[in-house]
């Protein structure tokens, strides 16, 4: 396949741990792109929180999945990249996992490229040098890389710009190539140049060539430039067909393709964007290819034109058309996979008839068609959203057939005989009185073997199952059955039928099954020899879920006692059913004792609880405990916002010893996590777990000995120390109160910050980014359009009504951490008073210890100083509406409306805040500020919101509340653990002076606890246990 | 003026010494002779800084020096193994650091010049030795904190350019950078002698010599033998090779890897073999040899000699069996 080089020069050589060759003869090297903040907004996030355990393991994931290099950047305007780098590079260095491989450091920033370069004991690659900055820069940066010991990607870009046709691409590269090797007397083997994909198909007459151009450099370079590698990111070829996968797909393997043979021999490609090579459509390929090798003047135009048969409106309705001519069986797979709801009923009802049993229809082409789904997601190759709509089918097409199967599961009647009037009357009423003695004298002479089984099964001994002996169905006598499961155990070896009745046992089991009752059979020995196995198979088969065998087990969920967030919990209950799990969600708020009662009722499999505030989280715990104390066996998962790993194994885990806790990252996860649990790799899942908390617990312990805390006098006497003077002090335009009752919601759309939005739905990326990503970009642009679709009907049909109240009261700080609210100017009456919390860490030299109260002048100052609060929500009206999506199971409208009710809620106290700003308070009345920049936060001010890092108090809420008088105003109540419902709310404070900022208190220590409880007039436990997860001690 | 040592190694295999701790711990010295005319009143206990000795009791170096030519030793080691601010800031002796170097290249040149005009045919040379400091600068020293490093890139780079300086001032052949347990501390000694050596425009050799802490095959911060030959291969070495940890026989596998990958000559020294229970090396001289002839036979080295525990009897032995057999061959 690929033309055999004409040089003889050494391969490129790099290392982590191990070594890396790349010689003529290798295949080619695929770079792992995740770790990289330009191109993942997951990991973005995670180095922006700091969250370098997780980051490790997007690294890790990329290795495992088969990158032979990792490209590193950490080029982004809000993160110290220089840092970042350092920090992730050394990090990487202490898992033998990741450095195995070679590191590829990724910037723009020399700076940055020379602090990773003293980072890695390997030898790596730089990403990238070139002569844009002139001859002497490119001279001394290729010889201190050369120095530093790495190979380099040198980009064909020059003080012109960068190359753009096949001459400027070999000139650059020629003249890079010359300096490199004869001025810095570089390897060659270790440079590797980029000579520039550009997108084709664009319609610009100059960019027809430029899939030829770079084959054409491609080959020239690696004829003409001995030694050298050729590298580049492919994906950018196809970007005029974004949105359409399948020609995206063609089109990279077919570039692939040519420039591999051209000589391309490393690069960055993402395996799930390309089709293979020998599988793409004959006829498309042809288009391809004549665009990319410029083979036709009206090769664009044909490819374009052919490209709309996979995805246009045009043949849409063709392609709808061929579906419905399929087998029944794969309409319905297809509809599953496609999420199409609308032939459902139809073509359920068609399959029904089709089988025997309806509950077969759900066994078999339902769950195969969820299979498949469930691979797809496994695989990356379906995303979140999706799955949903898919989930959507599947539930509707279970509820059309229900009716059926409840019928069909009715106990049945004896043939020809009198209907029972009771479900226990199952006799054959001819033969009755008959058997009825002889079981009467069976039960009197059991065998040793049935003794020994009625021991265990009488007096719903076997986990509460309610089994009866030698029962008569029709003309048979069974050993034992449990008639509420329709299900007979059997114990062979003796004679039990009636002499006049002598089938076989298979015929026996055979009229049995016919009749709906599923037989279990033992053999004497077993029975004998080996009773608790005998017990474990019963209760497995007794266990199996409605939906039949093919079941993997039932999952108990719920959001935990005071939170009542379940958007998260909703959509991993969706997932779960999709991979043929039986979910019972018992919805929010719902207390331990509820939960465990119904764990026992369900006999459940798995318990899952959800939460998003903090304290939930201690709620959690209680849980742990009380599955404790109630003896339940059964595996514990822990998911949410503000659970971690950390805190599952450090404060969890140990109260539940009768099986395992495990923290869930998000949906996607929780499928692995509960195969794993529930499977036959569980002992080895289990101990990994076990170990990996363990560890997780020794290094939080050591972690938190070493950390340092100021004591609360010490961290006060460092505090943000603001020089406040009355003119930077704006006189707010009223002060007191001021309601909104059903603000326009049209008003809030454009302050909606959809980044969030697509995190629920778990697509990582930035808005608008997101929508022409590489990977989820088609996902995430379908979800936008069905949710701008929902918005507009909220809008129009007034699905939610939003309501808002602010309040702007004098205020000074006293005693450094509180905050005196006044009733009036007077400052006579105190209105309420705030406990800020402050931070305790010893910081570096420089670095203030702050609280929130340092941003609000002091009392002893004279000066005037204000505060405002907010409470608005945009949730009023949903339940209704869940509801009705709830009743037609319509879960992707469900999660759909309640994640835009929450987005709504942000962009409403966002758009107050605005208003706040310039009109209310008025400090910044000149203020003018694009959306993007609202979201970034750059603005004056700040609406920092209990139980949030900058106060994590959630016990200072109800006093906001309370002198807004919100309950009663905006009907936003709180719950026990300060959660707000409905949920779609947002409260806060307003901070104007304009070195306040946002913040995070962190960890603190005991003393400021206690200063903590008894400024507030709390008992010490009672705070501790609000404060759970700040305790540094 | 002598033959390049880059012509003689193509034609024969070189012998490097032995242990130089193991020569001095026979002296039984005292307090007083790291002191002595150099540190009297030196505020740190000094004994056990062995490169001092080079200045205090420069007779005892020599005459060591001298013992290893003697059993056949074609380059003597400078006694400079811990010549660097980072190692004697132990001992608060970063100000001696260049006079350590330099006049331990000096002693040790002035007794190969002896040799070399006493056998013109075999000339003697001498490598500057260069450590790995006690710090790594790719592993936490706190396993708590694994993104910590207790020494960064560019302080290794400052402290090797000081000891380099001073070695090649001192008149060094060679320079060796020896017993690499962390890559990245022998990367940074790589960056300081290019950055020396462009500075001074000279020309010295360069050996880099790793250590394989276990019998997994890997040096201590985790990387195979063919890494780590990657790793340092940016620079025209000289040799590459490995020393210290193992015993000779247990070196061999590592060394047909280098045999078979390396660019550049092969090196080995070896201990004699693991310390007992005292920490004492007791491999004799014939059991050494026994596994060195193996090397040899196999054509694995271009330079041999020893670590850890080894003696001129041990330099002997091999410096007879180095003569027998053929120089590896490689292409560059």
């Amino acid at each position: 396949m690929r033309s055999r080089m004409k040089n003889d020069y050494a391969p490129l050589k790099l290392s982590g741990l191990e070594p890396l060759i790349v010689t003529p003869e290798s295949n080619f090297v695929n770079v792992g792109e995740r770790t990289n903040v330009t191109g993942s907004a997951k990991f973005l996030r995670l180095i922006k929180e700091d969250n370098y355990e997780e980051a490790l393991s997007v690294a890790l994931e990329q290795v495992q999945g088969g990158a032979q290099i990792i490209d590193v950047n950490m080029d982004e305007g809000m993160i110290d990249g220089k840092e970042a780098m350092v920090k992730f590079l050394n990090l990487i260095a202490s898992e033998p996992e990741i450095s195995r491989v070679p590191v590829m450091i990724d910037s723009s920033k020399w700076e940055i490229i020379e602090a990773g370069l003293k980072c890695i004991q390997g030898k790596g690659v730089v990403n990238s040098i070139s002569l844009k900055e002139g001859e002497a820069q490119f001279i001394e940066y290729a010889k201190k890389i050369k120095r530093y010991g790495a190979a380099v990607i040198v980009m064909a870009f020059d003080e012109d710009g960068q190359a753009d046709n096949y001459e400027r691409r070999i000139e650059i590269c020629k003249r890079s190539y010359d300096i490199l090797v004869n001025v810095v007397k570089f390897p060659p083997q270790d440079i590797i140049f980029d000579p520039n994909i550009f997108p084709v198909a664009t319609g610009m007459e100059e960019h027809r060539n430029n899939a030829v151009d770079f084959f054409r450099a491609t080959k020239w370079i690696r004829e003409n430039l001995p030694g050298a590698h050729v590298s580049g990111g492919v994906s950018n070829v196809s970007f005029s067909f974004r949105g359409n996968n399948p020609v995206r797909e063609a089109m990279h393997s077919a570039f692939l393709y040519h420039a591999i043979k051209n000589g391309m021999d490393m690069g960055i490609v993402n395996p799930s964007m390309l089709e293979v090579y020998d599988d793409i459509d004959k006829e498309l390929l042809e288009y391809v290819e004549d665009v990319l090798l410029n083979r036709r003047d009206d090769a664009t135009e044909r490819l374009l034109e052919y490209a709309e048969s996979f995805k246009g409106e045009g043949k849409k309705k063709e392609v709808d058309l061929k579906w419905r001519e399929l087998p029944v069986n794969e309409r319905l797979a297809h509809a599953l996979v496609k999420g199409i709801v609308e032939f459902i009923d139809e073509d359920t009802e068609a399959c029904r008839q089709q089988f025997e049993r309806p509950i077969e229809v759900i066994e078999g082409p339902l769950m195969d068609g969820m299979n498949i789904v469930g691979d797809l997601f496994g695989s990356g190759k379906m995303f979140l959203p999706q799955v949903v709509k898919s989930a959507r089918v599947m539930k509707k097409a279970v509820a059309y057939l229900l009716p059926y199967i409840e019928a069909d599961k009715r106990p049945p009647s004896p043939k020809g005989g009198v209907k029972p009037a009771q479900y226990w009357a199952t006799a054959n009423a001819y033969n009755y009185q008959l058997l009825k003695e002889y079981a009467k004298e069976m039960r009197h002479q059991p065998t040793k073997a049935e003794a020994l089984m009625w021991e265990e099964l009488r007096n719903k001994k076997l986990d509460g199952y309610k089994f009866r002996r030698q029962h008569i169905i029709g003309n048979y006598i069974a050993d034992f059955i449990c008639l509420r499961e329709n299900t007979i155990i059997e114990i062979d070896g003796l004679i039990h039928q009636h002499p006049d009745n002598k089938a076989s046992d298979e015929e026996r089991t055979k009229w049995l099954n016919e009749q709906g009752y599923q037989v279990i059979r033992f053999t004497n020995e077993e029975v004998v020899n080996n009773i608790e196995e005998v017990k474990r198979k019963i209760l497995k088969r007794l266990r199996i879920p409605p939906l039949g065998e093919n079941g993997n087990g039932k999952v108990l969920m719920a959001t935990v006692k005071g939170d009542v967030h379940d958007i998260g919990k909703n959509i991993v209950g969706v997932v779960l059913g999709c991979n043929n799990y039986d979910v019972i969600d018992m919805g929010v708020m719902v207390p331990a004792e509820k939960i465990i009662a119904k764990a026992i009722e369900e006999n459940v499999d798995v318990i899952g609880l959800s939460g998003l505030i903090t304290p939930s989280l201690d709620e959690m715990v209680n849980m742990a405990k009380e599955m404790q104390r109630a003896n339940l066996k059964i595996p514990l998962l822990i998911g949410g916002a503000t659970t971690s790993r950390v805190h599952t194994a450090v404060k969890i885990e140990q109260h539940y010893q009768n099986n395992q806790t495990v923290h869930v990252l998000d949906a996607s996860r929780s499928v692995t996590v509960v195969e794993s649990l529930l499977g036959q790799k569980r002992d080895e899942f289990v101990k990994n777990i076990k170990s990996d908390y363990e560890k997780l617990r020794e290094h939080h312990a050591k972690n938190r000995a070493s950390k340092s805390y100021l004591s609360l006098a010490e961290a006060r006497k460092n505090k943000l120390k603001i020089d406040f003077k009355q003119e930077d002090i704006v006189t707010p335009t009223f002060l007191g109160k001021k309601e909104f009752i059903n603000y326009d919601l049209a008003e809030l759309v454009e302050y909606i910050d959809w980044t969030p939005f697509f995190q629920t739905w778990e697509l990582a990326g930035r808005f608008p980014n997101i929508l022409t990503d590489e990977v989820v970009g088609e996902a995430a642009t379908k979800l936008f359009e069905d949710a701008k679709k929902m918005l507009q009907k909220i809008i129009a049909e007034k699905w939610l009504e939003a309501r808002a109240v602010i309040g702007l009261f004098p205020a000074n700080s006293i005693n450094d951490d509180d905050i005196e609210i006044y009733t009036d100017e007077s400052r006579t009456e105190v209105l309420s008073v705030q406990h800020a919390m402050r931070q305790q860490l010893k910081k570096s030299a420089k670095a203030d210890n702050i609280a929130l109260s340092d941003f609000i002048a002091p009392k002893e100052s004279g000066i005037k100083d204000y505060i405002g609060g907010f409470v608005v929500t945009t949730g009023l009206g949903i339940d209704e509406h869940v509801k009705r999506f709830e009743a037609d199971h319509d879960d992707y409208n469900s999660i759909m409306l309640k994640a835009l009710a929450d987005r709504l809620a942000e962009a409403f106290a966002e758009r107050m805040h605005e208003r706040v700003r310039k009109e209310f308070w008025g400090y910044a009345s000149d203020e003018r500020l694009e959306n993007e920049d609202l979201i970034k936060e750059q603005y004056r001010g700040i609406r920092p919101a209990p139980g949030y890092p900058a106060c994590p108090d959630h016990t200072e809420k109800p006093d906001l509340f309370r002198i807004l008088n919100a309950t009663e105003i905006t009907g936003v109540s709180l719950t026990e653990s300060m959660a707000m419902t409905p949920t779609a709310a947002v409260s806060g404070w307003y901070f104007a002076h304009p070195e306040a900022k946002y913040f995070g208190v962190g960890k603190i220590a005991k003393d400021q606890v206690e200063s903590l409880a008894e400024r507030k007039g709390m008992r010490f436990e009672e705070m501790e246990k609000w404060l759970g997860p700040n305790l540094g001690y | 003026m002598k033959k390049d040592i880059r012509e003689i190694v193509k034609k024969r295999i070189l012998v490097l010494d032995g242990a130089m701790g193991t020569m001095i711990q026979r002296h039984k010295l005292e307090e007083e002779d790291f002191r002595k005319g150099w540190f009297e009143n030196h505020t740190h206990p000094l004994k056990g800084n062995n490169d001092l000795l080079s200045l205090t009791r420069p007779d005892i170096i020599k005459e060591i020096h001298r013992a290893y030519f003697e059993a056949g030793a074609d380059i003597a080691e400078t006694n400079t193994f811990s010549g660097t601010t980072i190692a004697q800031a132990d001992y608060a002796l970063e100000h001696a650091v260049y006079d350590i170097n330099y006049h331990s290249a000096k002693i040790a040149k002035e007794v190969a010049d002896e040799f070399t005009a006493k056998e013109p045919n075999k000339p003697r040379y001498v490598a500057g030795s260069i450590g790995p400091t006690n710090r790594t600068a790719s592993i936490s020293p706190d396993v708590n904190d694994p993104g910590f490093r207790a020494i960064t890139f560019d302080e290794l780079v400052e402290a090797y350019s000081h000891q380099v300086k001073a070695l090649i001032d001192g008149g060094v052949d060679l320079l060796l950078v020896e017993t690499v347990f962390d890559t990245l501390n022998a990367k940074a000694a790589l960056f300081a002698i290019d950055q020396v050596q462009e500075e001074l425009g000279t020309d010295l050799p360069i050996m880099v010599s790793g250590t394989i802490t276990d019998a997994s095959g890997r040096t201590l911060t985790g990387q195979t033998t063919e890494a780590f030959l990657i790793s340092v291969s940016h620079m025209p070495l000289f040799s590459v090779g490995l020393n210290c940890a193992l015993g000779a026989s247990a070196l061999r596998p590592y060394l047909q890897i280098l045999n078979s990958k390396a660019p550049f000559n092969v090196s080995a020294h070896p201990n004699a073999g693991l310390p007992n229970e005292f920490g004492e090396y007791d491999e004799t001289p014939e059991m050494m040899g026994q596994q060195i002839e193996e090397f040899l036979q196999e054509g694995l080295v271009n330079v041999i000699g020893g670590c850890c525990g080894t003696t001129p009897e041990h330099i002997k032995v091999i410096a007879d069996l180095a003569k027998k057999y053929e120089v590896r061959k490689y292409s560059e």
